[in-house]
């Protein structure tokens, strides 16, 4: 079946704040269904978008699909359940990152060391949005919120690192605004089997506008972003004068042209390389030394918590002797009364 | 001194040990060596929370109790005929345990000074100093006998030793006229991989037993006939294994795969085991990050179409709490099953309660009914289970099984029963609809909704902890609101419409009601037949069903002058009765010690009504 995207629109009004980064995710979200279900063969019935507690959580009332809304930090737990129970569902778990990395931190880390076949849209914009206004776990160092008056004295996560640390087999980044790389980013998270962690920077209008604004910026994006793409040079900026190298065990920033560097001597995008140790850089550059690595920077391929059980399943079943409950109910030791 | 054998109608053993001298296992082949000569057992273990104690502390005596009999073994027995101590402290922690009069086997070897100093004994005549004098003491060299038994076994001294509690159980197999081949055959079996291991362990169970013969320690001898059991196939089972059991035929009975989503927790722990045995079935167990990713996991897969189930014990039901509420208002089918323990908070978690009754009724926030059941004895956890997904399902709602820790870890032979003989399962799941599917449109009767599975072309809808119309919007319309709770709390009233009456045993019309609810079942039969037979006049009824009550309830107890609630909590269940049927009065017997009632209690405390 040919779908478009208004398949997927719910009749809810979308109660988000005007100007809300979120509004942005849902429209990537629904331009990326058709195509999803064109290449992996779905249909809209087998969708399932489940969620936590937070302004993003409210996304499963605003698709025409299947959805969950569930509570503070367990969006990760039900998804996991809905994904091993039944396998055959395209299970889409919309997260903050509060729900995600505070309150849910433990389902996440773990359902990502399991590799649950579930696609997670992880809304980092680094604030509570919908108790107005607290500091999160990704909140920067000395931010002042309703419960940090006088700054935070935490450090943040890196959402990626903690990714890479459970060892994630999927991780992509971008930025709300950018709506084809998101779309994109959908789709190749679909394709990928396993769990796949898109951290989308959203902007926060009400409690933390512009907490993004030093990469997002139209006037400096290009200079302090870089979007990888596999088999691509780790190229970047304005004029696409700057690219990434490896200099010993580091990245570091060069200039095309600059001491002879040329293109063939860039660092060239491999999503697929099993190896952390570029990936976790890439997903480390920050600011002002490094642009901030956006597109999928993982994606690599390894066995699904969700196809082991069910394998485990059909070769426990094919030696086993007992096939029924009432089989079962006389094997071992029994002795009859007569 | 002739020896005499002497038949008895029951008698009860209690072994007990470091909790490395495998007291357990030693407890458990006899009980199931006496099931298989066909006499009715109940056990009961008692053991310490830690793995290994310091050993020869009383800190760390593990405990074994059996009682086999004849006829209306309903009970593991107040007090031991023969108490089995295999070290000075396992004595000391367990002489009160010991029936007056009764026997005391001991290994002579391990009461020597620095064994009874650590037990905490203050002289070296641990006999006098508890006051044992009338007690028939056996001393037995038994440590020293096994090795003798065992030094051509090729075995190391370590693993020679670890098998005195084999050449004890030969012992108790001569004093008991047990027969010797069900335990071989278990040896065989156990050590199918290990073959070096199964002869020596035949040879220290025979030598013990003959060591029995030999000396003239042992007095008399005791037989307990087979009991007259109703003709049927029996199997020895305990609680947690039936519950397992019965969460699986349900799955069958329903034709919905099952998923468990469980952490880890003691006394429940054995259930997730049992059921990750039985990928055969189609049983996916998952062992989750903590217990409420157990729950929400399971709510992930209800919500998905599978019978789910998540096993927990008392805490791990404290951190389940939000996600049952979840469960009620998304009215999605689950079972939670909690094996109480004694608390609050980690409490003494090997020992048994009925602490949770509470927990279970009203643990929640906001206006949050949840039907509560119960299981009399170990075997009847399978029915429990087996039930409890049924109204889960069938009336899409989460059911908690308050199982308890004797419950769980005791055992007795079951009839076991043919699959025929239990009821269809009928999940109310919906194919298609006309127009728009209403996630909380309701079933006129019953008030049940239905079960649209993920994956059903035109039932797109969205559940979850909002509060919604029938027709499946958020909602914070006042009137919705207060509709909702209200037919919530009413489809779950309505299962007193599927549930059994309840029954009295005894006296239908009398002085005294014994009430009890769940596994102090079998202590309170026993004492009602007592005082029966001694012409008192008592009835007694034991609640299956929490919430909702029997519909029966206040007819049953206006037929009695006094009601007796007697529970292993400080009167849980008599409180919520106060509430729910208030025209009664009603007396308390309450025991908070970690432990099941006694049979006298209960007696005593009628007597002294």
């Amino acid at each position: 079946m040919k779908y478009t995207q208004q398949d997927f629109k719910s009749d809810q009004i979308v109660k988000w704040c005007p100007g809300c980064g979120d509004h942005a995710i849902l429209a990537a979200v629904l331009r990326a269904m058709p195509e999803i279900c064109e290449k992996r063969g779905y249909t809209r019935d087998q969708f399932v978008f489940v969620s936590g507690i937070g302004c993003s959580s409210r996304f499963p009332y605003y698709m025409n699909t299947y959805g969950f809304h569930g509570i503070h930090g367990r969006a990760g737990a039900l998804a996991t359940g809905m994904k091993v129970a039944n396998p055959k569902l395209s299970v889409w778990q919309m997260t903050g990152d509060g729900d995600a990395l505070a309150i849910g931190g433990n389902h996440f880390i773990h359902e990502i060391r399991r590799n649950i076949d579930v696609n997670i849209i992880l809304f980092n914009n680094r604030i509570y949005g919908l108790t107005k206004g607290q500091y999160s776990p990704t909140s920067k160092f000395g931010m002042v919120t309703k419960t940090s008056p006088y700054g935070t004295i935490e450090y943040p996560f890196t959402p990626g690192e903690l990714v890479l640390g459970a060892r994630g087999t999927f991780f992509a980044r971008s930025l709300d605004s950018e709506l084809a790389l998101n779309q994109e980013i959908m789709v190749r998270a679909a394709m990928h089997d396993g769990t796949s962690v898109m951290e989308m920077l959203v902007n926060c209008m009400i409690y933390n506008n512009g907490t993004h604004a030093d990469i997002s910026d139209r006037a400096v994006r290009a200079d302090r972003t870089i979007i990888l793409r596999d088999g691509e040079p780790m190229i970047f900026g304005k004029d696409r004068d700057k690219g990434i190298i490896l200099d010993g065990l580091k990245l570091k920033v060069v200039k095309l042209g600059e001491n002879g560097i040329t293109e063939k001597d860039l660092l060239v995008h491999n999503s697929k390389e099993n190896n952390f140790g570029i990936h976790s850089m890439l997903v480390d550059m920050k600011g002002p030394d490094f642009p901030v690595a956006l597109g999928v920077i993982r994606d690599v391929a390894d066995k699904t918590y969700d196809d082991s059980i069910y394998e485990q399943l059909d070769e426990v079943k094919a030696k086993a002797k007992i096939h029924n409950m009432d089989e079962l109910l006389h094997s071992g030791a029994t002795w009859t009364v007569e | 001194m002739e020896r005499k054998v002497v038949d008895v109608k029951d008698v009860v053993i209690r072994f007990t040990g470091d909790s490395g001298d495998g007291m357990q296992l030693t407890g458990t082949l006899f009980a199931d060596a006496s099931a298989l000569y066909g006499n009715e057992i109940s056990t009961f273990p008692d053991y310490p929370a830690e793995i290994r104690a310091p050993q020869g502390t009383v800190s760390g005596v593990s405990g074994f109790q059996v009682h086999i009999g004849q006829s209306d073994v309903k009970t593991p027995g107040d007090l031991a005929d023969v108490l089995v101590s295999m070290n000075p402290a396992a004595l000391m922690a367990n002489a009160k345990f010991a029936k007056p009069g009764g026997s005391i086997i001991l290994d002579q070897d391990s009461f020597d000074e620095q064994g009874l100093q650590k037990a905490g004994f203050k002289t070296m005549d641990p006999i006098e100093e508890l006051n044992l004098q009338d007690y028939n003491i056996i001393w037995a060299p038994i440590t020293s006998l096994t090795k003798e038994s065992l030094k051509d076994s090729g075995m190391d001294i370590k693993s020679i030793v670890r098998c005195k509690n084999i050449f004890t159980l030969g012992m108790c197999y001569f004093m008991f006229n047990r027969p010797l081949h069900f335990t071989e055959e278990y040896l065989r079996k156990k050590f199918a991989k290990k073959p070096d291991l199964i002869e020596p362990n035949i040879k220290v169970l025979n030598d013990g037993y003959n060591y029995a013969h030999n000396t003239h320690a042992i007095g008399n001898t005791y037989t307990v006939e087979p009991a007259k059991l109703e003709k049927g196939v029996y199997r020895s089972i305990n609680g947690n294994q039936a519950t397992a059991w019965g969460l699986i035929a349900a799955s069958e009975k329903s034709g919905r795969p099952m998923f468990v989503g469980s952490y880890p927790i003691t006394p429940a722990t054995a259930i997730l085991e049992e059921l990750a045995i039985h990928k055969n079935l189609g049983v996916k167990t998952m062992q989750c990050e903590d217990e409420i990713s157990g729950i929400c996991t399971s709510i992930g897969a209800a919500y998905a179409g599978n019978m789910a189930v998540t096993t927990t014990s008392g805490p791990g039901l404290s951190l389940k709490s939000e996600a049952l509420g979840l469960a009620v208002i998304a009215e999605l089918p689950l079972v939670v099953v909690d094996v109480q323990r004694s608390g609050p908070s980690t409490g003494i978690p090997t020992k048994t309660e009925q602490t949770d009754l509470a927990q279970a009724l009203y643990g929640r926030n906001g206006e949050c009914p949840v039907m509560v059941m119960a299981a009399r004895t170990p075997s009847d956890c399978f029915r429990a289970a087996f039930y409890a997904a049924k109204f889960a399902m069938e009336h899409m709602m989460p059911v908690v099984f308050l199982s308890e820790g004797y419950l769980g870890n005791g055992s007795e032979p079951w009839k076991i029963p043919s699959m025929s003989d239990y009821p269809a399962i009928n999940p109310p799941i919906i194919s298609e609809c006309d127009g728009k599917f209403k996630p909380f449109e309701r079933d006129a009767e019953t008030f049940v909704r239905k079960w649209a599975i993920p994956g059903t072309p035109g039932l797109e809808h969205r559940v979850g902890g909002l509060e919604k119309s029938p027709a499946g919007a958020v909602s914070s319309d006042p009137e919705v609101h207060e509709m909702m709770v209200a037919n919530r709390a009413a489809k779950l009233a309505k299962v007193a419409d599927c549930i059994p009456e309840l029954e009295v045993f005894g006296e239908k019309e009398a002085d005294v009601l014994l009430v009890g609810w769940g596994g102090t079942y079998g202590h309170l039969y026993t004492a009602a037949s007592q005082l029966l037979e001694e012409g008192k006049s008592v009835g007694f009824a034991q609640f299956d069903y929490i919430n909702p009550l029997p519909k029966n309830t206040a007819e049953v107890f206006a037929r009695y002058k006094k009601i007796l609630v007697c529970e292993l909590n400080s009167g849980q269940f008599a409180d919520y009765l106060r509430a729910k049927l208030p025209q009664f009065k009603y007396l308390q017997l309450n025991k908070v010690q970690g432990q099941p009632f006694m049979v006298h209690e209960i007696v005593d405390a009628v007597k002294a009504l």
